[in-house]
């Protein structure tokens, strides 16, 4: 039963932290380069446009529903499955979801890197 | 890409570390929650070390969203995952942790990636309309190093 805890928890966690990033990044692509506006604008004009920007609290949302499932995981699986597991399939459902969602060039050179990443991940932990 | 940019990665991975470590120590101390006290979990970061591990985890969102102002996520992901790497080799040396073979591997081959995807374009930028078409038969051509 613990195992099926376990892989609900990462199930979960790939599911939400996938959105929540997503969504994440389109909302600071709409924002733009904070390095810059900070530099013409200031500090309180960056998290001012950060906090209205609509989507960046649906990925903090979907950020929290990540992180209280991998607590939840962790409590139930060992570290040592939960973190890999969830980590090295996120990195790939994250490359199918920026391509699909984000309209970003996933090529050659980003699928090798999140497939090389994915599965040192796993070897990690094995 | 600049110096200041690098040092935002960099960030990303040591944060992420720092805080996954300190939120696993915690959530060992208290124990395997179940399906029926879930509200425990939201009491979880009343224990110190889920706390200072929330901390720097908050830090980490912090440099997470400037590197996602101006660059790719699929840039971006792979090229913190050193921090798995981080951690063993911490781990190795600091702490005598042996390193099994496989694990070499696997460290090899995150720095392999790392190394593929940092030595790309770390933003996609999108060609005007018309050439569309020709730019996704050439990819990486039109994508610019910033």
């Amino acid at each position: 039963m613990n195992d099926f805890y376990a892989w609900a928890a990462i199930g979960l966690i790939i599911l939400a932290s996938t959105t929540g990033d997503v969504l994440l990044s389109h909302s600071m692509k709409k924002v733009g380069d904070v390095g810059e506006l900070w530099k013409r604008r200031g500090i309180f004009a960056v998290v001012g446009r950060i906090l209205t920007t609509p989507t960046f609290g649906l990925g903090v949302m979907a950020m929290s529903v990540a992180f209280y499932s991998l607590l939840f995981g962790l409590s139930w699986g060992n570290l040592s499955l939960v973190v890999p597991a969830s980590a090295s399939l996120t990195f790939v459902a994250n490359a199918v979801a920026a391509r699909i969602f984000l309209h970003e060039r996933v090529g050659r050179r980003r699928w090798i890197a999140a497939l090389l990443v994915a599965a040192g991940v796993v070897l990690m932990a094995v | 890409m600049t110096f200041r940019k690098y040092l935002v990665l960099a960030g990303i991975t040591v944060f992420s570390t720092a805080g996954d470590s300190l939120l696993a120590r915690g959530m060992k101390q208290l124990g395997s929650v179940s399906l029926h006290n879930i509200p425990s979990l939201l009491l979880a970061i009343l224990n110190p070390w889920v706390a200072f591990g929330i901390v720097f985890l908050l830090a980490f969102f912090a440099c997470y969203m400037s590197a996602l102002s101006w660059a790719d996520l699929t840039y971006v992901l792979p090229a913190t995952s050193l921090a798995y790497v981080l951690v063993a080799l911490i781990g190795h040396f600091r702490l005598h942790e042996a390193i099994s073979p496989t694990r070499w591997v696997g460290i090899t081959l995150i720095a392999a990636g790392v190394g593929f995807v940092a030595a790309g374009p770390s933003v996609t930028t999108h060609p005007p309309v018309e050439n569309a078409h020709m730019a996704s038969q050439a990819t990486v051509s039109h994508e610019v190093e910033s």
